[in-house]
């Protein structure tokens, strides 16, 4: 039997096309960016294409995506940077079921005195505007609130929570790295201030990630050195994979329209293929607000790994998420949205992608029918 | 046309057994390392492949190995994360003032937030004395960052000498090994430091892909926090074909490197013997010895540094004004003015780095073509015209 695979988002193939698009500066065009000879220009010219391919995608000003490699960095800069811009004792926001790349900074700037709230979501993973602003104070440095959860897939009304905290003046961080390339992410309708991008969740290869800061945003860079991305992230351009980046995004623009139904309806076929056979499951996130790939499904009656041994080595899942995945703690997604222990001990990702088939759904639900049924 | 780059030192082709080997992870085996089924297994089995080659490299223990995004991050990392874990013990800090950017700015950002910090000023040469360093040690003293080689005039440092110093009085030393790793042998073990920075594209690896070694013990804050990749001291999912590229190019170049030093030893002389003989009033900066086998870094008296990049550039050769990193802004090298270059010198200074695929050939061409690149340029200089006239009367 061939390998499915059905963890996309914990990392995408690279799509052949920015493979393509990478391979003349990973050969003949190596130069560094910060040469002034010919090599060095056409490898500068490559990566101000590429910012400007990223930028199409997000809506916004090429100058305003900075390059990083990728998403925790970029999460870090923005929540640390803040953090020290705005100095220690001020308040910060965000949401229970971020990712570990947001809590982490979070933690950290805790330890350093700051006051750091975390809004809780309801059943669906949503989080209640009401709550946001009634938890925003005079000190609120910044609000960093997920677009769309990794695990559940769950997407937040960013445009809703944006006008509260524009309305307060407080700067608002989305950590777009699970949405990107999956839904549209107009920063202008979002109205976000800062906004992060991975480059290996839709595509594009790992390494490589970007955030977008809103032209005539104050933020301190994280790291020190020459003043490569106007100062604001040192250190010689990881060329290739900008490259690379750009590439995805180019890619990514005229598929959102149909891989998003067609990713949605064979996770329906999946969910309720999985029904028909007789299982027991539930769908954890919201039913209709959540990214088309994502379906988060729980086996009442079977724990995680059970159900990763009745799909058997050749079929890639993960149970909760990726990042976390040595430790076998119920998922902080799952308990923020209150999903009883039993539901969430056999709680399973099927995250779909662009090669994702019929064929591969039916073959998942067939096996699992028969390795799962009446045990 | 003949095509010469000598601009090593900015950064080096990908080898191509570097490429093939990080094809497959661009493509087939793209799983995230942290997933536990197979996929990610494989993706983690080629990290730790990689870490093991790389750790050999530097006669490091793989759990040694942290992998980053670039050289400045490995440096941000060690100088930041060394100093906050360590502050307890006192905040003084040493470097010397011939750094790259990557250390001194981080080093600045630490004196903003209270750490006191001595600069340690090098000879003519670019040498740091050890005794300065001793002397400079105090009670306070956490951290002593000396690059194990200067990336624009290629002195190497008596690294070792100056880890017995750190050593025997108790401070942690970070070395910036980026212009050196893969190009002259580095051993932690002889060279007794707690950190080295290493960065995968100055020696035939991909950009984007960097480490930074952690003697085992010894306590360092992380800079990028999320998930528990790198054993907890740096989030973010593993760049995995670069880290794979990294390890490969370690690979090569411990399989190479009494060769390498051989091989370009005596290019780099030849070509510094060509232009001396054909080109008066020249400086060769840095140290005539204790030098990278690559660098040549010379100063063309009357000359503008960029004006001849162009006119190399249109003969098909690539070199550097002074340093790589820094040469899209126009302000004269830190480096060559701290070892004494004056200003109108350091203007007209070339740093050319060969590379294992340069030629004999290669060397004779620039001497071929850069002697009348200079010529003509000195003609159209009045300084130049007012120094010849002075001559002529004394």
């Amino acid at each position: 039997m061939n390998r499915i695979y059905l963890d996309y988002n914990a990392s995408t193939p690279i799509a052949p096309k920015v493979l393509e698009a990478m391979m003349p500066y990973l050969t003949s065009k190596f130069g560094n960016p910060s040469s002034s000879h010919s090599f060095g220009v056409e490898c500068r010219a490559a990566i101000e294409q590429a910012r400007e391919r990223v930028a199409n995608l997000l809506g916004c000003e090429a100058s305003e995506i900075v390059f990083t490699s990728g998403a925790t960095e970029s999460n870090n800069m923005v929540i640390k940077g803040i953090a020290k811009a705005a100095g220690k004792g001020n308040h910060f926001i965000t949401s229970q079921i971020e990712h570990p790349a947001v809590l982490e900074p979070c933690r950290h700037i805790e330890r350093f005195g700051y006051k750091v709230t975390y809004l809780p979501v309801d059943k669906y993973g949503l989080v209640d505007p009401d709550a946001l602003a009634k938890a925003i104070m005079p000190d609120t440095a910044l609000i960093s609130i997920m677009h769309a959860n990794n695990e559940v897939g769950t997407i937040q009304d960013i445009a809703g929570l944006t006008k509260i905290a524009s309305s307060r003046n407080v700067p608002f961080h989305n950590d777009a790295a699970q949405s990107v390339g999956k839904i549209s992410c107009r920063v202008s309708e979002l109205g976000v201030d800062f906004l992060t991008v991975a480059g290996h969740k839709f595509y594009a290869p790992k390494g490589v990630g970007a955030l977008y800061i809103k032209r005539g945003t104050k933020l301190p860079p994280m790291m020190h050195g020459a003043g490569h991305e106007h100062g604001m992230r040192p250190g010689t351009e990881n060329l290739a994979s900008i490259v690379g980046l750009g590439a995805a995004c180019e890619l990514a623009m005229p598929l959102l329209e149909s891989e998003g139904p067609r990713q949605k309806k064979l996770g329906q076929r999946l969910f309720e293929g999985l029904k028909r056979a007789g299982l027991n499951v539930h769908l954890n996130g919201h039913p209709e607000k959540k990214l088309p790939n994502t379906w988060n499904i729980s086996f009442e009656g079977h724990d995680a790994a059970a159900v990763m041994e009745a799909l058997g080595k050749d079929i890639a899942v993960s149970p909760g998420a990726a990042c976390h995945g040595d430790t076998v703690n119920a998922s902080h997604v799952l308990v923020a949205m209150g999903v009883p222990d039993k539901l969430s001990r056999g709680a399973i990702r099927f995250s779909l992608g662009r090669e994702t088939t019929e064929a591969e759904i039916d073959t998942v639900v067939e096996k699992l029918k028969q390795n799962l049924k009446g045990k | 046309m003949r095509k010469v780059y000598l601009d090593h030192a900015a950064t080096t082709p990908v080898h191509p057994e570097v490429v093939e080997a990080m094809l497959p992870y661009f493509t087939a085996k793209f799983g995230n390392p942290s997933n536990l089924h197979d996929m990610g297994r494989e993706a983690k089995n080629a990290v730790e492949d990689a870490r093991g080659k790389t750790a050999a490299l530097i006669g490091a223990r793989p759990e040694e190995i942290f992998f980053t995004s670039s050289g400045t991050e490995s440096n941000n990392f060690a100088v930041k994360g060394l100093a906050h874990a360590n502050s307890q013990k006192g905040n003084h800090i040493i470097v010397s003032q011939v750094e790259h950017f990557s250390v001194l700015h981080p080093v600045k950002s630490l004196e903003k937030a209270g750490f006191k910090v001595t600069q340690i000023a090098p000879d003519k040469q670019g040498i740091i004395d050890p005794e300065a360093v001793a002397k400079a040690i105090t009670k306070e003293t956490v951290l002593v960052s000396i690059m194990h080689s200067n990336n624009e005039i290629g002195t190497l440092q008596p690294i070792a000498e100056i880890g017995a110093i750190t050593k025997a009085k108790g401070v942690l030393f970070h070395t910036d090994a980026v212009a050196s790793v893969g190009w002259v042998p580095v051993d932690v073990q002889a060279l007794g430091v707690d950190a080295l920075s290493l960065s995968g594209h100055q020696f035939y690896g991909p950009k984007g892909a960097a480490a930074l070694f952690v003697r085992k013990g010894v306590r360092i804050k992380p800079q990028i926090e999320g998930g528990v990749q790198e054993d907890g001291r740096r989030g973010g999912t593993e760049d995995v074909p670069g880290i794979v590229g990294l390890g490969k190019a370690a690979e090569i170049a411990a399989a190479e490197m009494p060769r390498r030093g051989s091989y370009l030893l005596p290019l780099r002389d030849k070509l510094l013997q060509g232009l001396q003989e054909k080109i008066s009033d020249l400086i060769v900066n840095g140290h005539p010895t204790r030098r990278l086998p690559h660098n040549v870094n010379v100063s063309f008296l009357f000359v503008e540094g960029e004006s001849m990049l162009l006119f190399l550039n249109m003969a098909g050769i690539y070199v550097s004004s002074g340093s790589a990193c820094t040469s899209r802004s126009l302000k004269s090298s830190h480096v060559l003015s701290c070892i004494g270059t004056d200003a109108a010198a350091a203007n007209g200074t070339l740093l050319m780095t060969l590379g294992m695929g340069t030629s004999a050939e290669d060397v004779d061409y620039v001497i071929e073509k850069l002697p009348p690149i200079v010529q003509r340029l000195r003609e159209m200089s009045p300084l130049y015209e007012d120094m010849i006239k002075n001559r002529k009367t004394t």
